[in-house]
């Protein structure tokens, strides 16, 4: 059909319809540019379920297209998919959808770039997760800084111009260095660029170390690594919702999706010899900011330094080099996809209703608005990691993975069962349980239709992949399994 | 033909002929062009200067028509040596035809609501394109030099034209002192190279060089004036102290004439020099670029934020600009060549469009030329905000923009040869310059508006600066045309 050409639609459906909806957008009458807004998501989710469908579980890239770009430079405008980088396409067009629908009543200013800045961004990401060239990707991963700043810079709360030049320098940083990395390995490489030829060209000890140094720094900042993880609660807590939807869901994952991406097979021997800093930093991130996350007093705080304590386990999986860490971490990642994304959701509801998104402000919200309750408990739960939902698959998969590497990693690991359930359902509780807290809750209206459609589709998904993890687990495993053999293989020689 | 059998046959045709001037015909007509602007003017009343502005348009436009026709010729060199036509100085004339010719378009409403729309204002800024066509095609000492102070005497007028205005004459004056300055260290150095040649044309100073002919010594020491003078007239640091004053005193037009065009011009003066006449001694000048360029980035990128008037905040600018495309340069590789022509290109494509914003806020009795007066854009005019949103990612070097591949060729150029540490050292000073392009992004988006901002210049200035800041981003997703331009005419030059 049109496999050749569903990455590019994937990309630019979405990008072209937020031109369009730039161009059309004015807030005298804005209905005309949020219905055009969903036309295009859906429109970008559409196309993008043939990597679904025709999607054959080996660890081929798929779905490729290549054509000259720059030629002087041998940039070639090279996509495609493997298993790693499809579910999170999914993932990422899916969420674009969620967040039109979930702006529709709230954001009334500057609708037009607004929803503009999130279909180009949607687009972007698909072309990061896409591309195959490095200079390509570099420039989606890079674009995408953009309308993230703009979208955190504009829409979000009273310190929203910190955390946005917070967010972008902080990123940039990462990001410049990794091209130093690439311009080395292009280099190396006499000429391509192709991201496929960086991972076979032999490199020295020093040189993989520095490389896997440059790019750690990149992606490290993205997942967040602690301790390079501070942008991330001042970004969540200012953007607007859909912000921290796309933020956490689908931003945090480019940095995950790149360790396994570049650095691991890139700078294997590296990465062996840095996998027990790797550790380290994703075991201080899983036990210490679980802690951290439990005193906090806003509820996007909390959920910002929960998903830091998540993404801790996606790349303590991935440095534990056995297949069920890495799949497990990959897993998480897509699951926490939706669990973040649902919390964010539900404040989001919270907020619009009482422009508080203090723990304090609330009390008793199950009382008057029970479907919600039902809702916020249902992803709570799936947050701390109970069996049936999304939220155990990856963490129990990493938790046995690194028990066949260290007792000990496995068993400070674990904590986060009880550390995660403590402070989200101690959040829940304080939220939505007790008596009525005060008379804005009192005055509260449980979800309407609009609010109920995102929710459920989430709860739906949350459920599906915890009750049969195989339909994304096939999908991921060829790859993983290639991605172990050849990181097992030494570049040194 | 190369440059070199040209050369020779050159030398050879003794006589004078009329064919000897062919390649020079674009330079004729616009001096021709030039006086009858000046006899016309001279006959024009006050309210009829707007003839000689179009008159102007007309010879700038019309002789780069004049120069496309003749690219793709071969390349020549005439008048016994003193002259070269080759692909390079066609592409940069023009360039430099078009960047004046824009310059003057964006600048119209600015003049005329002050009233320095005089004949005076326009035929120096077609002296000193003359000038710049000549830098670029110059093929000996001496042409360079005459090409470059016709330029730069231009320059020191314009930017004092304002005569009432004590920090225009005030940047006039320092302009003019260093200018001198700088010219005298050149022609110090020029002279030296002499000495140590037998020389002042290009292709005999390269052979003695290449051959051994030349005074080791001597040819050093003279190098180290030839570079400072370069340096300076290019803006790079440690001899930028002249920069930000010019371009925050004078007249915002007349910043853009310094800016812009000139940057082309003196390109071109670097590569006939060093990679023309001294590639032989390129180990050595290469170190000296490269001390300009690491300081030129330090000092541009990090005075820059504390800038709170927006031109000289772009002065800061460009002096780490210089410094990447010194760092391209100093490569000393066609590859880097070819890159920093490229970044060259594109640097001139911003400077035009961001102080073509600086004058599109501006009006009668108002120079919006503090940052603060970018306050709150995007709630005025959503497309212009747009516009100097792609201009600021631009020069910081963001894709997908042409900035970024600027920096990527040139930073490629540079790790080739080896400075694997400059590349590094590059992208950390970027990082700190992405700061104050970024508050600009930050002050249009994110603050409210302060005070009246109004858009309403003529419409043909309005559309040629949303021509610019498209053409950076079109370049930006699509680079290969330009790229591969200047790829060719570095080899063809060479």
């Amino acid at each position: 059909m049109y496999q050749g050409y569903v990455l590019s639609l994937a990309i630019w459906v979405p990008i072209i319809f937020g031109v369009l909806v730039l161009m059309i957008g004015n807030d005298r009458n804005p209905a005309a540019t949020r219905w055009a807004a969903l036309v295009g998501s859906i429109l970008g989710l559409i196309v993008c379920i043939p990597l679904w469908t025709a999607f054959q579980p080996t660890a081929q890239m798929q779905f490729v297209e290549l054509h000259a770009w720059i030629p002087t430079f041998n940039v070639n405008y090279h996509l495609g998919v493997d298993g790693i980088s499809m579910p999170l396409i999914l993932l990422n067009s899916l969420m674009t959808v969620l967040v039109v629908i979930a702006h529709w009543e709230v954001i009334t200013d500057k609708v037009g770039q607004y929803l503009a800045a999130f279909l180009i961004m949607s687009g972007l990401i698909n072309g990061a997760f896409a591309a195959l060239d490095a200079i390509l990707f570099y420039v989606f991963f890079e674009a995408m800084l953009i309308p993230m700043f703009l979208i955190i810079g504009i829409w979000g709360g009273a310190n929203r111009v910190y955390a946005a030049v917070k967010f972008f320098l902080y990123t940039l940083l990462g990001s410049l260095l990794m091209l130093a990395a690439f311009i080395y390995l292009y280099l190396q490489t006499n000429g391509s660029w192709e991201i496929l030829d960086f991972h076979r060209v032999p490199l020295g000890e020093t040189a993989q170390k520095l490389i896997f140094l440059a790019m750690f720094m990149s992606f490290a900042v993205k997942v967040p690594m602690w301790p390079v993880h501070t942008w991330l609660p001042d970004a969540h807590v200012e953007a607007p919702t859909g912000g921290s939807v796309i933020l956490a869901a689908i931003t945090l994952k480019i940095g995950g999706y790149g360790f396994l991406r570049f650095n691991m097979p890139i700078a294997p021997d590296a990465a062996h010899f840095f996998d027990t800093f790797m550790i380290t930093l994703s075991l201080v991130a899983v036990i210490y900011i679980g802690l951290v996350a439990l005193v906090q007093q806003d509820m996007k705080k909390l959920i910002a330094y929960s998903s830091i304590s998540h993404m801790g386990f996606v790349t303590l999986g991935y440095f534990l080099f056995n297949a069920d860490g890495m799949l497990g971490g990959l897993l998480q990642m897509v699951s926490h996809g939706f669990i973040s994304a649902a919390l964010f959701l539900c404040v989001g509801v919270l907020y619009d209703r009482m422009h508080s998104r203090q723990i304090a402000d609330y009390g008793g919200v199950a009382n008057k608005m029970p479907v919600f309750a039902a809702f916020l408990v249902f992803f709570a739960m799936a947050n701390s990691g109970l069996p049936g939902t999304s939220g155990f698959v990856g963490e129990f998969m990493v938790i046995m993975g690194s028990i066949k590497v260290s007792f000990w990693y496995a068993f400070l690991a674990a904590t986060t069962l009880i550390t995660g359930a403590a402070y989200t359902l101690w959040m829940v509780k304080r939220v939505a349980y007790g008596e009525i807290a005060n008379a804005n809750v009192a005055a509260l209206k449980d979800v309407n239709a609009r609010e109920l459609t995102f929710l459920a589709i989430l709860a739906v998904l949350v459920l599906w992949m915890g009750l049969h993890p195989k339909a994304f687990s096939d999908v991921m495993n060829p790859t993983i399994q290639e991605l172990l053999r050849h990181v097992a293989q030494s570049k040194l020689g | 033909m190369s440059r070199r059998a040209s050369w020779a046959e050159a030398m050879n045709t003794g006589t004078f002929s009329l064919s000897t001037m062919a390649p020079a015909i674009p330079e004729i007509v616009l001096a021709l062009l030039i006086f009858t602007l000046l006899i016309v003017d001279l006959t024009l009343r006050d309210d009829e200067r707007h003839v000689t502005y179009w008159l102007a348009i007309v010879s700038l436009v019309g002789t780069a028509v004049l120069t496309l026709f003749t690219i793709g010729r071969p390349l020549v060199v005439t008048f016994q040596g003193m002259f070269v036509a080759d692909l390079m100085s066609q592409v940069l004339k023009v360039a430099t035809l078009l960047t004046v010719a824009a310059t003057l378009v964006l600048g119209r409403p600015y003049l005329a609501a002050r009233g320095l729309l005089t004949g005076e204002f326009i035929c120096l800024a077609l002296f000193g394109a003359l000038g710049m066509m000549v830098m670029i095609s110059a093929h000996h000492f001496i042409t360079l030099y005459l090409g470059l102070e016709l330029m730069a005497l231009s320059q020191y007028a314009l930017v004092s034209l304002q005569r009432d205005s004590v920090r225009a004459t005030e940047a006039g004056m320092k302009y003019f002192v260093l200018g001198a300055l700088s010219s005298g260290l050149l022609l110090y150095g020029l002279s030296m190279i002499y000495g140590a040649t037998g020389s002042l044309e290009l292709t005999r100073v390269a052979f003695a060089i290449e051959h051994g002919q030349a005074h080791q010594m001597l040819g050093v020491f003279g190098l180290v004036f030839v570079v400072s003078g370069i340096a300076f007239k290019l803006g790079a640091a440690p001899f930028h102290m002249w920069l930000p004053d010019v371009y925050h005193g004078a007249a915002t037009p007349a910043t853009i004439l310094v800016g812009a065009a000139p940057k082309i011009a003196a390109f071109a003066f670097v590569m006939r020099l060093l990679a023309n006449g001294l590639q032989g001694m390129s180990a050595d000048w290469q170190q000296m670029l490269i001390v300009l360029a690491v300081a030129s980035l330090a000092v541009g990128n990090i005075i820059a934020i504390a800038q709170t008037n927006i031109k000289r905040m772009l002065a800061y600018s460009t002096i780490s600009h210089m410094g990447f495309l010194v760092l391209g340069i100093a490569a000393g590789t066609d590859n880097g060549y070819s890159s920093a022509m490229f970044y060259l290109l594109t640097y001139v494509l911003m400077t035009l469009g961001s102080f073509g914003m600086v004058l599109l806020l501006s009006r009668q009795g108002f120079e919006a030329e503090n940052l603060d007066d970018f306050k709150g854009l995007n709630q005025k005019s959503k497309w212009y905000a747009f516009m100097m949103l792609i201009l600021m990612f631009s020069l910081t070097g963001l894709p997908p923009t042409a900035g970024f591949f600027g920096k990527l060729a040139v930073l490629q150029a540079v790790w080739e040869v080896g400075y694997g540490w400059v590349v590094v050292y590059a992208v950390l000073m970027s990082v700190i310059g992405a700061f104050y392009y970024l508050r600009v992004v930050k002050l249009m988006y994110m603050d409210p508006p302060a005070g009246e901002v109004t858009v309403e210049p003529r419409a043909d200035a309005r559309w040629l600066l949303s021509g610019i800041a498209l053409a950076v981003l079109v370049l930006g997703l699509l680079p290969s045309s330009l790229m591969e331009l200047c790829v060719r005419a570095i080899t063809a030059s060479m």
